[in-house]
């Protein structure tokens, strides 16, 4: 099952490194990763997404909570919660097909954020579900570049993850 | 206020941390850091003749003592030379602090002279590392590192300090801080109660129980309270490796140790138990054989300092983390007045015990017959009975290391040194250095192989210098045994590489150095010649010691086997 970890981490240089060895190191598996800094200048946010059966899921978190730099951390899917992801898709532009891709790109409420006479850059956030819907809607127009972010997330409702 | 510069804080802080000895090898990044050394004397600094060795210097010193072993390595080779150590210590959880010298910080990430990224090297064998970014941190950063190092689980802490940091010119203020927090790093010490409540309940009521406990005894200073508890509950103990002396293993409720090559009664009991309570061990593939047939009737109790070795490889069904004393206590107070409620059941298992004790004994191998050469058992034994049991015994890596656990018994934690986890060939002979280095008044042993010894028998050279009068044992089969062995079982005896060609003379090459020499070829010449390698307990001496090179060590448990399929012998199989 896919899951998704939300790691508040020391913004100290080699921490990053620290979270992705390990998972190279255990054989543990990242399908995506994404970080940046939080309103606390002392901590990063880490969020990543792996996949793997209950046992498996276990001794990740628990490795990575015995990482001297991870403060704290959450697997969201163990709750409600809200995920979130953006992407930039660089789309072919040309005669019918610039109508095209502004009414898929309208449907799946995505913005035209940059323009070219044959090339539109569309901007779409969604879960990872719909970017993965909104890709195949637009193959066959013809998709020249893709750039996601990774999956970034927060538990629904009152739940925190702060020090 | 006192101003010191980075270097001198270094040496100011190793004497206000309490630590007497380091060991290690300078180089142009260390150079400031060994200045400073030069200039004060609390502080001995063993030159080791290669930096793996002080790593296992440091490393057997750790074990012996409890206490973090120190080690001073200069950038780039000096530090590299150093991994194998640190990794030894981290399989093993040894608390070792390693600090590394580094090129200055505005040559980092130019290929400098001996520059390596030895944070990044060393990143999957550490519990944690530091890197020093201004001089004034080093109090801190240093503090930190030993808190690390020596607390919760412990085990290796890297230091890297760039050249510039230990600048003499440069001087800021030093105090010692007495204590530091790392908001992330709050070790457990007591476990949850109402587990430990659940699994009091199941010992009690169990019919066919048995500890199995590691080295979380040793490190967690735990092995009285675990013997007062076991006694009490009259039930069987196995031990692993890391765990030998953690219980007495001259005690009738000793099984002694388990896994691959255990004790036959170790691993029958752990395969026909109903209750595993095992605590400070961590079902490494060497205890549990193939994990889908590990106890096929047993529900298993695990008490660990350390999450992530609970339900890592088996699945506990009473969890508890906690330290190893700490748990054993509350266990103690809650078996008080309580008596296990099937005595007779008991007494059917200890039967079944003896009767698996009763199979092997006097059966385990085969004495040599006069004419015939020695074997390796009775030279142990041989060893065991001239040191009356009391000494510090250090293993290398293969046959020897399995014999020495086997026949040697121990009484007390902290006197079997043996490198678990990593299997480093090389560990044995620096880490009795290290040991004896602190326990002068102690025989300290080194059981070796040719094999091993050849990998750090430079270090022969430190011990002149410094005098370091270990008992080094070799027990030479002309042959990588274990090696041999599998190749022998799994191989049709192809012995690939196995054969130890154009061995030298030890005899004259310990006799190099200075220190006394004697080869063992017979029967006769062992006793004298362990007779006089004992006479003085600070003298070095090399047994050169010729056993039987086709001897195997059983029981061996058979691959992809349960803990109970074991060969017996050449020719028997459970």
């Amino acid at each position: 099952m896919r899951h998704i970890i939300s790691i508040l981490l020391e913004n100290e240089p080699g921490a990053l490194s620290r979270v992705v060895g390990l998972f190279s190191q255990r054989n543990f598996n990242i399908e995506t990763l994404n970080v940046a800094p939080t309103e606390d200048p002392s901590l990063s946010r880490l969020t990543v997404t792996t996949v793997g059966d209950d046992r498996v899921i276990e001794q990740i978190t628990k490795h990575l909570n015995k990482l001297i730099d991870v403060v704290k951390l959450v697997d969201l899917t163990e709750g409600n919660h809200i995920e979130r992801e953006l992407m930039l898709v660089k789309v072919k532009a040309l005669g019918a097909a610039r109508d095209e891709v502004k009414r898929t790109a309208d449907i799946f409420r995505a913005q035209i954020v940059d323009v070219t006479p044959s090339v539109y850059t569309v901007q779409i956030t969604g879960d990872a579900g719909k970017l993965d819907a909104f890709i195949q809607a637009m193959a066959p127009i013809g998709i020249l570049e893709v750039a996601r972010t990774g999956v970034s997330g927060i538990a629904r409702g009152d739940k925190l993850l702060t020090l | 206020m006192e101003l010191l510069s980075g270097a001198d804080m270094i040496a100011r802080f190793l004497k206000d941390e309490g630590v007497e000895r380091i060991y290690g090898y300078p180089g142009g990044a260390a150079l400031h850091i060994y200045d400073a050394l030069f200039r004060q004397d609390s502080v001995q600094h063993i030159l080791v003749r290669h930096e793996q060795a002080a790593t296992h210097a440091a490393d057997g010193y750790a074990r012996a003592s409890g206490k973090p072993g120190v080690v001073l390595v200069t950038s780039g080779p000096g530090a590299t030379n150093a991994v194998t150590g640190i990794a030894t210590a981290y399989m093993d959880s040894i608390p070792m602090v390693v600090l590394c010298g580094q090129v200055a910080s505005h040559l980092i990430g130019e290929d400098a002279f001996q520059e390596t990224d030895i944070v990044g090297v060393t990143r999957p064998v550490v519990k944690h590392s530091f890197s020093i970014r201004h001089p004034s941190e080093i109090p801190e950063v240093l503090k930190k590192a030993f808190y690390l190092a020596s607390t919760g689980r412990p085990g290796p802490v890297v230091v890297d300090i760039p050249k510039d940091m230990t600048a003499p010119t440069e001087r800021y203020e030093y105090v010692y801080p007495k204590k530091v927090k790392i908001r992330s790093y709050n070790p457990v010490t007591r476990g949850h109660s109402g587990q430990i409540k659940k699994a009091v309940d199941m010992m009690l009521k169990a019919r066919r129980p048995v500890f199995y406990t590691g080295g979380g005894i040793v490190t967690g200073r735990a092995s009285e309270a675990l013997t007062d508890l076991v006694q009490r509950l009259g039930f069987p103990i196995t031990t692993t490796l890391m765990g030998i002396g953690g219980y007495p293993q001259g005690d009738r409720q000793s099984l002694g140790w388990l896994g691959m090559h255990g004790s036959y009664e170790a691993n029958m009991a752990m395969h026909n138990a109903d209750l595993i309570i095992a605590i400070g061990a961590r079902f490494d593939d060497r205890v549990t054989n193939n994990t889908s047939k590990f106890c096929p009737t047993a529900k298993i109790v695990h008490v660990d300092i350390d999450p992530s070795s609970i339900s890592k490889t088996v699945r506990a069904d009473v969890p508890i983390v906690g330290a190893a004393g700490s748990v054993i206590n509350e266990m103690i107070s809650l078996v008080q007045d309580r008596e296990p409620a099937n005595p007779e059941a008991l007494g059917e298992w200890w039967k079944s015990i003896d009767g698996w004790r009763a199979e092997r004994k006097n059966r385990l191998y085969e004495p040599s017959k006069p004419g015939e050469a020695l074997k390796p058992q009775e030279v142990i034994e041989a060893v065991y009975r001239a040191t009356r049991g009391e000494a510090f015994v250090t293993t290398d890596v293969g046959q020897h290391q399995m014999f020495a656990a086997q026949y040697y018994k121990f009484a007390k934690p902290n006197r079997f040194i043996t490198s678990g986890g990593l299997g480093t060939m090389g560990f044995g002979f620096p880490a009795a250095m290290g040991v004896k280095l602190s326990y002068p008044q102690d025989d300290v042993v080194c059981f070796t192989g040719e094999g091993s010894f050849q990998m750090m028998m430079q270090e022969l050279s430190t011990c002149k210098q410094f005098d370091v009068g270990v008992k080094i044992v070799n027990l030479n089969n002309q042959s990588l045994g274990m090696v041999r062995q599998w190749q022998d079982l799994n191989y049709k005896s192809r012995h690939a590489h196995s054969y130890m060609e154009s061995l030298p003379d030890f005899a004259k090459l310990i006799e190099a150095y200075g220190f006394t020499a004697i080869k063992v070829t017979t029967h006769e010449e062992l006793a004298p010649a362990l007779e006089r390698a004992f006479a003085d307990t600070n003298e070095l001496v090399f047994l050169d010691i010729y056993v039987d090179p086709f001897e195997h060590v059983y029981p061996m448990q058979v691959p992809l086997g349960s803990m109970r399929d074991m060969l017996l012998s050449k020719t028997e199989r459970t």
